[in-house]
C-alpha cells in the first residue's frame, strides 16, 4: 500500500509550538459563594455537587464565576435544554471548561469533531460515526463485554473487599473502546493516564497541560501509522479511509475524532457503572429488589443515569448578550450541567429520590439536541451488562469504608476508589 | 391511535425502540422509525404512551383517533 502522505509529517507542526488562543489566570481554592464564584474543580463539588446545585436552582438559578476567565452555570432543566438547543448563540468549539480558550477560527470544526463542532460541519462529521454506534451495531460487542465482566469477577478470586471502580468499572469501557478502535488491549493503563490528563488536569499550568495532551496525540499518531501499514476492520482504519466532501479527512480530524472516542468512551461509562454500584452498595432495598427481579434493570439503569449523570459539557458564548437575566459576554463559558438538569423538581417528580422503577424518565444524561452522545447505545449496553453480570455473581455487597470512596474532579463525575465488601 | 416521529427533532436516543420495540425500530444511523404505518394495534396503547413520555426530545406525536 502506498504511504498515506497526510500522516507523513506530524500535522501539529503546521500550527507551531504554542497553540494560539486565550489563557487566563488560574484561580483555585475554596469557594465562599457558589452563586458568584463557582468552581467544578474544587473538592467540595467533586464530593457532592447535588446540594450545591439544588441550592443554586432555588435562589439563582444561573450561577456565575470569574474563575476560568468567566463563566455561567445554569441549574434548571429548562435553561440547560435551551442552551443545548441554541447552537446559534452557544458554540461547542471548546467543551472542557478550563483556563484556555481555543481561537475562534477553530470553529466550526474544533479539535475533536464532532463533539467540538458547530453547524453546518457538525452534521457531516457526526454522520460518519453514527452507523458504527447504533444499538444494532454495538450489540456485536455484547458477548465480549459479558465475557470480560465475568473474567474481571473471576479475578477477584475470593477477596472479601474489592475496589469496584479500579478493578471492575474502569476496565469495561477501556477494553470495549480499545477493541473498537483497534488498539492493543494491554495499553489500557496508558488510556487511564490520557483520560485523567484531559479531564482532570484542568488547573495545571498551560505548558504542563499541553505537554500531557501531546502524549495522547503521540500515541494516536503511532496507532494511525500502524493502521496505515496494517489496515484492519476497526474504527481507526475506517477514519483513515473516510471521506467528507469528496476528500479524505484532514489528519487533525482523524486524530481528533480518535481522541474523542477514546477519552469520551472510557471515563463516562466507567463513572456510570461505578456510581450505580455505589448506589446499590448503600441502598440494600434497591439491590435486593433488582436481584429478585432482574427485569427491573432497564428502568433502574435509566434512573441511575438520571440521578448520577456522569457528564457535564461546556459551551462558549458567541457574542455579548442578555440571556435569561444573565449579562453574558463573548467567550464566557457555560458549564452545561446535565446532572443539575436531571434533578430539577420542575421537570421530575421526586427529583431528589432514586426511584428504580420510574416509568417516565425523560432525563438528559446523554445530552439534548444535535450533540446527543454518539456512544449512548454503547454506554447503555456496557452499563446493562456490567450490572447484570455483577448482580448475578455478587448479589450481596456493601461499602467497605464509606470514607474511602473518592470521586473524579471536573466535568465527568464518578467513583475512582470504591472499596466494596462482598457477601 | 397513531404514532409519528418528527425526524427533524429526533436525535437517535433510541428510547422509543428500547421501550416499544413492536412499534418502533432504528434506521442505519440510529434514528427512530415508526414500524409499518404507525397505527397502534389494540393492546399496545400503553407502550406507545410510554415511548412518547420517555422521548428526551419530545419527537413522538400520538394521534388519538376518535
Amino acid at each position: 500500500m502506498a504511504a498515506d502522505e497526510r500522516f507523513a509529517r506530524d500535522f501539529r507542526e503546521a500550527r507551531g509550538e504554542e497553540p494560539e488562543g486565550t489563557r487566563n489566570e488560574i484561580v483555585t481554592g475554596p469557594v465562599s459563594d457558589w452563586a458568584a464564584d463557582f468552581s467544578h474543580t474544587e473538592p467540595e463539588w467533586a464530593a457532592d455537587p447535588y446540594p450545591i446545585q439544588d441550592d443554586l436552582r432555588q435562589r439563582c438559578p444561573i450561577a456565575h464565576t470569574e474563575r476560568f476567565g468567566g463563566g455561567w452555570l445554569p441549574t434548571r432543566y429548562a435553561d440547560v435544554a435551551a442552551i443545548a438547543y441554541d447552537t446559534e448563540r452557544f458554540s461547542s468549539r471548546s467543551i472542557i471548561m478550563s483556563n484556555f480558550r481555543p481561537p475562534r477560527d477553530v470553529a466550526p470544526i474544533g479539535g475533536s469533531p464532532p463533539i467540538s463542532s458547530d453547524p453546518p460541519f457538525h452534521r457531516d462529521a457526526r454522520k460518519l460515526l453514527l452507523p458504527a454506534f447504533t444499538k444494532t451495531a454495538v450489540a456485536r460487542q455484547e458477548p465480549a463485554t459479558r465475557a470480560l465482566c465475568h473474567s474481571l469477577i473471576d479475578a477477584f478470586d475470593g477477596q472479601v473487599v474489592v475496589d469496584a471502580a479500579r478493578d471492575y468499572a474502569q476496565h469495561i469501557p477501556m477494553r470495549v473502546i480499545a477493541d473498537m478502535l483497534g488498539f492493543p488491549p494491554a495499553d489500557g493503563p496508558q488510556f487511564r493516564q490520557f483520560v485523567e490528563n484531559t479531564l482532570e488536569g484542568i488547573n495545571l499550568p498551560p505548558d504542563e497541560r499541553i505537554a500531557r495532551m501531546s502524549a495522547l496525540f503521540d500515541y494516536l499518531l503511532a496507532q494511525i501509522h500502524d493502521h496505515i501499514d496494517n489496515p484492519r476492520e476497526d474504527l481507526t482504519t475506517f477514519l483513515i479511509n473516510a471521506e467528507l466532501y469528496g476528500r479524505k479527512l484532514e489528519p487533525s480530524h482523524v486524530a481528533g475524532t480518535m481522541a474523542l472516542l477514546l477519552i469520551a468512551g472510557i471515563d463516562t461509562t466507567w463513572s456510570a457503572i461505578g456510581a450505580s454500584l455505589w448506589h446499590l452498595a448503600r441502598v440494600p432495598a434497591d439491590r435486593e429488589r433488582l436481584v429478585a427481579d432482574p427485569a427491573l434493570l432497564p428502568a433502574a439503569l435509566e434512573e441511575f443515569l438520571r440521578a448520577y449523570a456522569p457528564v457535564t459539557m461546556a459551551r462558549l458564548v458567541k457574542q455579548d448578550m442578555q440571556w435569561h437575566g444573565a449579562d453574558m459576554k463573548a467567550d464566557d463559558w457555560i458549564l452545561l450541567s446535565f446532572p443539575a438538569a436531571n434533578r430539577d423538581p420542575a421537570q421530575f417528580d421526586r427529583a431528589a429520590e432514586v426511584v428504580i422503577d420510574r416509568q417516565v424518565n425523560r432525563h438528559a444524561a446523554f445530552g439534548l439536541g444535535i450533540h446527543r452522545c454518539v456512544g449512548s447505545h454503547l454506554a447503555r449496553m456496557e452499563l446493562r451488562v456490567a450490572l447484570d453480570v455483577w448482580l448475578s455473581r455478587i448479589p450481596a455487597f456493601t461499602l467497605a469504608d464509606p470514607s474511602a470512596v473518592t470521586w473524579s474532579t471536573g466535568q465527568i463525575r464518578g467513583p475512582r476508589a470504591l472499596p466494596l465488601r462482598l457477601g | 391511535m397513531k404514532i409519528q416521529i418528527d425526524s427533524e427533532v429526533c436525535q437517535g436516543h433510541g428510547r422509543c425502540y428500547d421501550l416499544a420495540p413492536s412499534l418502533f425500530g432504528d434506521d442505519d444511523e440510529g434514528y427512530g422509525q415508526v414500524l409499518r404505518t404507525g397505527l397502534v394495534p389494540p393492546g399496545e396503547e400503553q407502550s406507545a404512551r410510554l415511548a412518547v413520555a420517555n422521548c428526551p426530545e419530545r419527537a413522538i406525536e400520538l394521534i388519538e383517533e376518535t
